[in-house]
C-alpha cells in the first residue's frame, strides 16, 4: 500500500519527525485522511454542513467545559448559578450564549446536513452504515439537547422535562415504573436534575464523540457521495487516484475555512445581537425559576423538536401519538432499504421522487411551525395532513422510487471551474 | 456572492416560518393597550439613571433584585460611589450588597397576600412591553382591596403605586354583542380609560417615567447587554475581514482545479 511506503518514508526521516513517526504514524495518518484522501471536486454549498457540525461540536465541548466550572447542579442552586454566570463571571454571558445558541446552531447545520443526504441519495449503498452512524449521532444529539435544556432549571426546563419524560408512561405495563426510574423520584426533582447533568456532561458527549469518529471512519472508507451521485472511485486515472477527485487537503480545508467564516458571521450576529432569537433559542418562560405550581402557557419544546411534537399532538390517543413520534424519528434509519431507485441524486431522478421530496420538505417545515402553535382547531387538522405527508415520503418510497422515470447518470461529475 | 446568499438563505429558511409564527401568540389585548410599546433604549445612560432613581423610590420599598449588586449598577450607569451611596443605597446597605427590599416576606404576605416577585429578571421573563403596559394599565376599582385593578392582569396584589404621578383613571366599558353557537349575548368590553383625578405628571411625562423605569429593569435583566452589542460590532467586522481573506485563499488554491 502507498500509505505504508509513506509511513516508511516519514519514519526514515532524520530528527524528531522521524523519531516520532517510527513510534506513531502521524504523517501516514495525515496523508491517508487529508492530504492524499480524495474527495469529489464538485461539492456544492450543501457540503459545508458536515465540517460545520464538527466545528459546532468542538465549540459546544469547549464552552461546556467552562460553563461546568461555574454551574452548580441542584434544585436550589442551578437557576441562581446560571444568573451568576450571566452577571458575575467574566464573559460568562458570552459562554452561556455561545452554548445556548450553539445548541440551536447544531440542529440547523445537522438538519441541513441530513437534507443534503436526502437530496443526493447519500444514504444509499455503499453508505448505509455511514448513514446509520449519522442517525445515531442525531439521536444522541436530541438526548444531549433535551437534557442540557433542563439544566438551567427555569420553568420551561422543568415543564419540558415533565412532558418529555411522561411520554415513556405510554408504554404498556412498564411505563409507570420506567418513568419513576428515569426521574429518580415521583416527580421531576433534584434527583432528575443531577442525573441529567451527569448524562449531559459525561455520558452523552462520550457517546457522541465515539459516534462521530465512527461516522468519519466510515465516510473515509467508502468516500464521499456528491451532487451527481456518481462514484468517483469507479473512474481512476493512471496515478491510481479518482479523476474527479481532489485531495481533501488543501482544497477542501481552505474551502471549509471559508464556510466556517460565513457560518460564524451569521452565528455571531445571533449571539451578540439577538441571542434569544425572538423566544426561539431562549424562551421568556425560562427566565423564571422552575415552579411545579405554575405551568407556562403554552408548553412548547425547542424549535428543533417541534416537528415531532406536532405529530405527537395530532393524534387524540397519547399512546399512538408517542408511537408515531418514535416512528417519525426512526423512519430515517430505514431510508437505505426503502429507496429502490437505481440513481442516487435528485438531479437524475424523476417527478415521483421530486414530488415526494417536496412534500416532505413542506410537511417538515409546516410541522415545525405547527408544533409551536396551540393544538386546537385548524392547527390540529393541518398537523394531521402534514403528518401524513411526512410519513408518505418514507413509507411509500419502495413504490414511488421504483416507478420513477430516472434520467441517465453521466460517467463523470458535473463541474464548472 | 450568489453562493453566499444561497448559504444565508438555506441557513435561515427553516427558521423563518416558526419565527414569524411565534410573534403572534398570546391573548388579545384591548386596542388601546396594544398600542403601548416600551420603546426603551438600554444604550441611553441618562434614561437608565432616571430609571434607577424611579426604581429606588417606587419599586424597592416592596421588590428586591437579588441578582443585582448596587456597585455594578453604579459602575454600569456611571454613578459616582459617593452619589450612589447618597441617592440610591438604602440606609445600612453597602455598595457590594445585592439590591434588597426592606419589606420582610412575612409582612408582604400579611399586607398583600403574597410575596412581591423579584424584579431581577422581570423584563426578560415577561418582555419589556408587558411590564410597560402593566405599569400604565391600572384603573380605579372600589370593589378591590387595593382600590385598583389592572387591564393586563386582573386583580393584581400590587396596588396602583404610581397613581400620585399618573393620576387616577377609570375604565370605560362598551356593550358588545357576542355570538357563540348561534346565541347572541351582550357583553361588557373594555373600551378606553378616562381621567378621574389628575396626577403630578402630564401624560407624556408619565410615559417617560414608566419608559425610564422599564429601561432600568431591562438593563437589570441582562447587565452585560450593552457590552454585548458593542463587542458584537467588532466581532462581526473581524469575521467579515476573515471571511473575505478565506474566500481569496480558497480561490487561489482552486485555480488549478479543472
Amino acid at each position: 500500500m502507498a500509505s505504508n511506503d509513506v509511513a516508511q518514508g516519514a519514519a526514515g526521516k532524520p530528527g524528531f519527525w522521524g523519531w516520532l513517526n517510527k513510534r506513531l504514524p502521524v504523517e501516514a495518518f495525515w496523508r491517508s485522511q487529508a492530504s492524499a484522501y480524495y474527495a469529489p471536486k464538485n461539492f456544492n454549498v450543501w457540503y459545508f454542513f458536515g465540517s460545520l457540525a464538527l466545528m459546532v461540536l468542538v465549540m459546544q465541548l469547549v464552552t461546556g467545559i467552562f460553563l461546568t466550572m461555574f454551574y452548580k447542579v441542584g434544585e436550589a442552586s442551578a437557576f441562581d448559578s446560571v444568573e451568576f454566570i450571566m452577571r458575575e463571571v467574566n464573559y460568562g454571558w458570552l459562554l452561556r450564549y455561545l452554548h445556548a445558541v450553539g445548541a440551536s446552531a447544531f440542529f440547523v447545520v445537522v438538519y441541513l446536513h441530513m437534507y443534503r443526504a436526502l437530496m443526493y441519495g447519500s444514504y444509499k449503498a455503499p453508505r448505509e452504515l455511514l448513514w446509520l452512524f449519522g442517525m445515531f449521532i442525531y439521536l444522541a444529539l436530541m438526548a444531549e439537547a433535551f437534557m442540557g435544556y433542563v439544566l438551567p432549571w427555569g420553568n420551561m426546563s422543568y415543564w419540558a422535562a415533565q412532558v418529555i419524560i411522561n411520554l415513556f408512561s405510554t408504554i404498556p405495563v412498564i411505563g409507570g415504573g420506567l418513568v419513576e426510574w428515569i426521574r429518580g423520584d415521583y416527580g421531576v426533582a433534584d434527583a432528575t436534575l443531577n442525573r441529567f447533568f451527569s448524562l449531559h456532561v459525561v455520558a452523552v458527549p462520550l457517546i457522541l464523540l465515539l459516534l462521530v469518529v465512527l461516522h468519519l471512519v466510515a465516510l473515509h472508507e467508502v468516500g464521499s457521495n456528491n451532487p451527481d451521485g456518481v462514484e468517483i472511485k469507479e473512474n481512476k486515472g493512471a496515478d491510481g487516484h479518482p479523476v474527479d477527485g481532489i485531495p481533501f487537503h488543501p482544497y477542501y480545508t481552505v474551502k471549509d475555512i471559508f464556510g466556517v467564516g460565513v457560518f460564524l458571521l451569521l452565528f455571531a450576529v445571533v449571539v451578540f445581537f439577538v441571542p434569544t432569537f425572538n423566544n426561539l433559542f431562549l424562551e421568556e418562560a425560562n427566565f423564571e425559576p422552575a415552579n411545579p405550581l405554575s405551568t407556562p402557557d403554552p408548553i412548547a419544546p425547542s424549535w428543533y423538536f417541534t416537528p415531532f411534537y406536532a405529530i405527537l399532538r395530532a393524534v387524540p390517543s397519547q399512546r399512538i401519538g408517542a408511537l408515531l413520534l418514535l416512528l417519525a424519528v426512526l423512519s430515517f434509519f430505514f431510508l437505505p432499504w426503502l429507496d429502490r431507485s437505481p440513481v442516487k441524486s435528485v438531479r437524475y431522478r424523476g417527478l415521483w421522487f421530486k414530488g415526494f421530496l417536496a412534500l416532505f420538505t413542506v410537511s417538515f417545515l409546516m410541522l415545525m411551525y405547527l408544533g409551536l402553535k396551540p393544538a386546537t382547531g385548524v392547527y390540529v387538522t393541518l398537523a394531521r395532513v402534514f403528518s401524513v405527508g411526512y410519513f408518505a415520503f418514507f413509507w411509500l418510497m419502495p413504490w414511488y422510487s421504483k416507478w420513477d422515470q430516472v434520467k441517465p447518470v453521466p460517467k463523470r461529475v458535473t463541474f464548472h471551474a | 456572492m450568489r453562493k453566499i446568499a444561497l448559504l444565508a438563505l438555506t441557513l435561515s429558511s427553516p427558521l423563518l416560518a416558526p419565527l414569524a409564527a411565534h410573534a403572534e401568540g398570546g391573548p388579545a389585548l384591548p386596542a388601546v393597550v396594544e398600542e403601548w410599546h416600551a420603546g426603551n433604549d438600554v444604550g441611553n445612560r441618562s434614561s437608565l439613571q432616571r430609571g434607577a432613581r424611579n426604581f429606588v423610590a417606587y419599586c424597592l420599598p416592596c421588590h428586591s433584585m437579588k441578582y443585582v449588586r448596587w456597585s455594578r449598577v453604579g459602575e454600569d450607569l456611571k454613578i459616582p460611589p459617593a452619589l450612589l451611596e447618597k441617592q440610591l443605597l438604602p440606609a445600612g446597605a453597602k455598595a457590594a450588597d445585592y439590591v434588597q427590599s426592606s419589606l420582610r416576606p412575612e409582612d408582604a404576605v400579611a399586607f398583600f397576600g403574597k410575596e412581591p416577585p423579584d424584579l431581577s429578571l422581570i423584563a426578560r421573563s415577561r418582555g419589556v412591553d408587558k411590564v410597560y403596559r402593566f405599569l400604565k394599565a391600572f384603573y380605579a376599582d372600589p370593589s378591590k382591596a387595593t382600590g385598583a385593578n389592572n387591564i393586563i392582569l386582573d386583580s393584581p396584589a400590587m396596588p396602583a403605586v404610581l397613581s400620585s404621578l399618573e393620576g387616577v383613571k377609570g375604565a370605560v366599558y362598551k356593550n358588545v354583542e357576542v355570538t357563540v353557537d348561534g346565541k347572541t349575548t351582550t357583553e361588557k368590553q373594555f373600551d378606553h380609560f378616562e381621567t378621574l383625578a389628575p396626577g403630578q405628571l402630564k401624560e407624556e411625562e408619565f410615559d417617560g417615567f414608566v419608559r425610564d423605569t422599564v429601561n432600568f429593569l431591562d438593563y437589570a435583566g441582562e447587565p452585560a447587554q450593552v457590552d454585548r452589542r458593542s463587542i458584537g460590532v467588532w466581532v462581526v467586522l473581524f469575521l467579515l475581514v476573515f471571511t473575505w481573506f478565506a474566500l481569496l485563499l480558497k480561490k487561489e488554491y482552486w485555480k488549478d482545479v479543472h
